[in-house]
């Protein structure tokens, strides 16, 4: 298919282009290398283990835009799975408020890094790597490494369940990915994170309001953060503090995977779902071939660099500055 | 780059700014910081002072003062490098693995450090000729020596080390080694960095590129040497690593990468590239140590450790954007 395409499309071929043949290319491999792998039950398990990933990746992509990053996600996602567990079985919390407040917590502590991001000007980089400790100290501390468990049943409609035959969770990704997306293409505060990515005293200059909306940036990504680790908590059946350690370094991957440049003012929410996408059905894949988890990591890793490769390569060869 | 800022900020008061100056200097901080800790834990608890103790706080942590050094330089140098963790937990297995296989141990020592050299150096390459962000590099790199390891070693711990592998256990004179190669990596990279052309240049690159670029000189190239540099130190700080122990476990310590960039960072090497010292991010290495022993002498519960150094972490960085400011409100108009 994209044989008969390629000629015309070669003076646009854009880093989605690459994934997207990338994606087609190993499922391709994959349906014949490994049976089980395109059968529709596979695939819609296997959306409902990247959702989580997913979720955060979203927001994670417009601070990436800005030129920002968030490495507290993973801890954000974990303190809000602690604090579901304590507002509910320590606190008596009903369940439905005690996700609410859980969310609220991830939220507050992604309010937190915006606003130190914004008021002090300390470098996002640093501050949330700040947070990624203090979050997940507080996580550890508060929860004294002891777990939650028992759940009403209904919680486990969220993680475990499904609506209309599909994954309950998968839903609400589709929902977030539709939101994300209008915002990032259709509205003013979605531009202006691009302009904000690209030159941010122009930006300031331009009166866009940068400060209040990296503010909002940060506060949605610990909100989805918050979000995410709910939904882990109910697809898992119990609360951890060790729950997301990791999990920035799998949203950045993906996000960078998905074309969205570091440096800021490139990067769209289609390649991030094919980033993150790719990266599930590689893990899924591979696993069912019979190969390690851990050999996934570098098959992960290597992608991440070549994609980033081939693309530099691409554009450069158009002779576009990238 | 250097000399006209330090004109320009004495210039307006000279006499006012001299003292807050030195009284805020990061070293002279996290020295008094870790001198206070010392006092205030061992009035409490004397055990914490106990020569056992403060054994356990140096030994067990040179390596990472010794890794801080190198990850100083790449990001004073306005890079940062995320694999490290990863590649010094394959640099111990290699290490063991060589000298299991006997392999004379002075090569069990050296083939690691080169080899780390060899990889920082390519890895240096890509972020400056092929413009790739070091964190996207070293991301990358990350899961393929995190994944690569358990796949070769499947996790496998190392025993049977021969007799007289074990560097990090040795004490000439009666002083174990980890504090040797700490002191004297610490001070000979301080004047280095300091004293020598390049290191000026590593300044130079993080602080301003394009004024780098415009004064002669390569940001490539300098790029390059620090990522090669950075390469040696990790490479003798996963010696330590591995000859530290009885056993080698072939996998990634944890968050190893996040605690070697606290410490560079408390340290006061500035995320914004340009500023910062080696002996600070020594200190604050030993702080960090330091601060996580004596949480069990003063019956706190140990998990709230990461609590802890994330609260350092946001206090120096708060402290160091607060003296940013107050220089440029000095400074501006």
């Amino acid at each position: 298919m994209s044989d008969t395409t390629a000629p015309r499309m070669r003076l646009t071929v854009t880093h989605e282009l690459v994934l997207l043949i990338a994606l087609f290319v190993s499922l391709a491999v994959l349906s014949v290398t490994a049976e089980r792998f395109m059968s529709v039950g596979n695939l819609l398990n296997q959306g409902r283990l990247m959702t989580e990933v997913a979720l955060v990746a979203l927001p994670m992509t417009f601070i990436i835009i800005t030129a920002g990053i968030d490495l507290s996600v993973g801890s954000m996602f974990g303190l809000s799975a602690i604090m579901l567990g304590v507002f509910w079985h320590n606190l008596g919390v009903p369940l439905p408020a005690a996700m609410a407040l859980a969310m609220l917590v991830g939220t507050a502590a992604g309010f937190f890094n915006g606003l130190l991001i914004t008021r002090l000007r300390v470098p996002p980089l640093i501050m949330t790597l700040a947070t990624l400790a203090l979050y997940r100290g507080l996580a550890e501390g508060i929860s004294q490494a002891r777990s939650v468990r028992g759940y009403p049943e209904w919680f486990f409609v969220l993680g475990q369940g499904e609506m209309f035959g599909v994954p309950t969770q998968l839903w609400i990704l589709v929902v977030a990915i539709i939101i994300f997306w209008i915002v990032l293409t259709r509205t003013t505060f979605g531009r202006s994170l691009y302009a904000i990515g690209h030159n941010e005293t122009a930006a300031r200059y331009s009166a866009i309001k940068v400060d209040r909306i990296k503010l909002i940036i940060y506060s949605l990504s610990g909100f989805m953060s918050g979000l995410a680790g709910v939904i882990f908590v109910s697809r898992v059946s119990t609360t951890r503090s060790d729950m997301g350690t990791g999990l920035e370094l799998d949203v950045i991957a993906a996000v960078v995977l998905g074309g969205t440049s570091i440096f800021g003012g490139v990067g769209t929410i289609a390649g991030t779902v094919l980033g993150f996408t790719l990266i599930q059905l590689l893990k899924n894949g591979l696993a069912l071939t019979g190969v390690k988890g851990d050999a996934t990591i570098v098959v992960i890793g290597t992608v991440l660099i070549l994609s980033i490769l081939i693309t530099n390569f691409l554009q450069h060869r158009r002779g576009g500055d990238g | 780059m250097a000399a006209p800022e330090a004109t320009t900020a004495l210039a307006p008061t000279p006499r006012r700014r001299w003292v807050p100056r030195i009284a805020l200097s990061q070293e002279l901080v996290l020295f008094l910081a870790i001198v206070a800790l010392f006092v205030v834990v061992g009035a409490i608890n004397p055990r914490f002072v106990a020569e056992r103790n403060l054994q356990s706080i140096f030994l067990g942590n040179a390596y990472i003062a010794v890794a801080a050094i190198g990850m100083s330089m790449v990001i004073i140098s306005g890079n940062i490098d995320i694999s490290v963790g990863s590649l010094i937990g394959v640099l111990a297995t290699v290490s063991g693995t060589l000298a299991v296989a006997g392999v004379p141990i002075v090569l069990s020592w050296v083939i690691p450090v080169l080899l780390s050299i060899a990889f920082t150096t390519t890895m240096g390459a890509m972020v400056a000729y092929l413009r790739i962000p070091s964190i996207v590099v070293s991301l990358g790199f990350l899961s393929i020596l995190k994944g690569g390891l358990i796949v070769v070693t499947g996790g496998a711990w190392i025993n049977a080390l021969p007799e007289g592998f074990h560097l990090a256990q040795m004490k000439p004179f009666g002083i174990p080694m980890p504090i040797y190669f700490m002191v004297i990596l610490t001070i000979a990279a301080a004047l280095w960095m300091r004293l020598s052309a390049t290191g000026r240049s590593i300044y130079a690159v993080g602080g301003n590129a394009e004024a780098a670029r415009l004064s002669g000189i390569s940001r490539e190239r300098t790029v390059v040497k620090v990522f090669a540099i950075h390469g040696f130190f990790v490479g003798i700080a996963a010696l330590l690593y591995a000859t530290q122990l009885a056993i080698i476990q072939s996998t990634v310590p944890p968050n190893l990468e996040l605690t070697i960039i606290t410490a560079s960072v408390v340290g006061g090497v500035s995320i914004l590239g340009g500023t910062g010292t080696v002996v600070g991010s020594t200190l604050a290495a030993v702080l960090l140590a330091a601060i996580g022993s004596s949480l069990i002498f003063i019956n706190v519960s140990p998990y709230w450790l990461r609590a802890v150094q994330g609260v350092l972490i946001l206090v120096t960085v708060l402290a160091d954007m607060w003296r940013r400011m107050r220089q440029a409100r000095g400074r501006g108009r």
